[in-house]
């Protein structure tokens, strides 16, 4: 609790300093962060809303079953695995911010590269994931996954896969070539230059806000 | 232990040298890991009950409910332990979690208009064959008898 001691014995608003304590990239890497919560919000509310509107809808279990060489009628497993990697890459990530904040370059390397493998091993399996339903049928468009209820179902629950998944998916990528980008200046000893790691700090809030995305995607469109 | 600058900006870090971060690092990921295997037992759960014709849809919901409560708890460990929400100063936590009230709104509007949506359609579609059949039929075979 020093920082709470320290924050109630200064004067924040007096000028000179942040009076959130925080640089401004920092700052507003976090605003963006919370206008990219709102954009994927929007997107999963519509995939309420549509799933709401409808009498009937696939049932996940039955859509997401297959596990790459294993087979078919292995429900919950492959995204499981998907949902591990992406967990761990946040935990390297935060340690190399930890690494960063001791100002330990090789720590903060050897962390980067462990999240880069996660980020790529999590978009390789939606790769193989995406070519699998593609294989199967599903696309925008259409959709040959049957209701729980047996009916025929619309191509909304494969619009709303793709786009949601995919828009997931271009934020893990972008993550990617960032990670990519500030491991090398990390390398090149651009930060230590600096006098300090916040860039990782930065990148690390985007990634754990990927992470948290997929959460939700997870959530609602492979459990309930 | 390095002096890091930041610029002048910022007057204490986030991490003081020497702290128990690394513990809690390794705490919030036991947390999240457990959290995501009861999440999967309770998906294999709902699974296990839909193979039985006559399951209870109230116990499903349940079950679900508790599902998204329990991915609610993995947001908050990931935004307050990993990205140190919980670390930074309360005005600044509030500008982000204040326009985040918002949701409240955004997910009860538009899930009340979906189920509406599907109310009406359900309601009026029967009384109304010719306009919904207009589609499959042929256009002579159609319209007012």
């Amino acid at each position: 609790m020093a920082n709470a001691a320290a924050a109630a014995n200064t004067k924040w608003w007096s000028g000179g300093k942040s009076p959130f304590n925080l640089e401004y990239g920092k700052l507003m890497m976090w605003y963006f962060l919370m206008s990219d919560t709102f954009t994927f919000g929007a997107l999963l509310i519509t995939y309420g809303t549509v799933r709401m509107s409808s009498d009937s809808w696939p049932d996940p279990n039955h859509v997401f079953q297959s596990f790459p060489l294993l087979g078919s009628g292995l429900p919950l497993l492959f995204v499981s695995l998907m949902t591990f990697i992406l967990i761990v890459s946040s935990v390297t990530m935060v340690l190399a911010v930890h690494e960063g904040h001791h100002g330990n370059k090789k720590g903060v390397i050897k962390w980067m590269i462990w999240t880069i493998l996660g980020g790529l091993a999590f978009l390789s399996c939606q790769a193989w994931e995406w070519t699998h339903l593609h294989h199967e049928g599903a696309w925008w468009g259409s959709n040959p996954f049957p209701n729980a209820d047996g009916t025929v179902s619309k191509s909304n629950f494969s619009d709303l896969f793709f786009t949601i998944t995919g828009f997931h998916g271009f934020h893990v990528f972008s993550g990617v070539v960032i990670n990519i980008i500030v491991t090398i200046m990390a390398w090149k000893g651009v930060f230590e230059r600096r006098g300090h790691y916040l860039m990782i700090e930065k990148i690390g809030l985007y990634w754990h806000f990927v992470d948290l995305v997929w959460v939700f995607v997870f959530l609602f469109f492979y459990l309930v | 232990m390095e002096h890091q600058t930041f610029g002048g900006e910022v007057t204490f870090p986030h991490e003081a040298p020497g702290d128990d971060s690394i513990k809690r690092i390794r705490k919030t990921t036991i947390i999240l890991s457990v959290l995501t295997l009861i999440e999967l037992g309770l998906g294999l759960a709902i699974y296990m009950m839909h193979k039985n014709p006559d399951y209870s849809h109230s116990l499903v919901h349940l079950i679900k409910g508790v599902v998204i409560i329990l991915s609610l708890g993995k947001a908050f460990f990931i935004v307050s332990i990993f990205m140190h929400l919980g670390d930074e100063i309360r005005n600044m936590i509030m500008t982000i979690v204040v326009p985040l009230c918002l949701f409240i709104w955004f997910i009860i509007a538009f899930l009340w208009d979906g189920v509406s949506w599907k109310d009406l359609r359900n309601e009026y579609a029967p009384k109304d064959p010719v306009k919904h059949e207009q589609v499959e039929q042929p256009a002579h075979e159609g319209g007012l008898k």
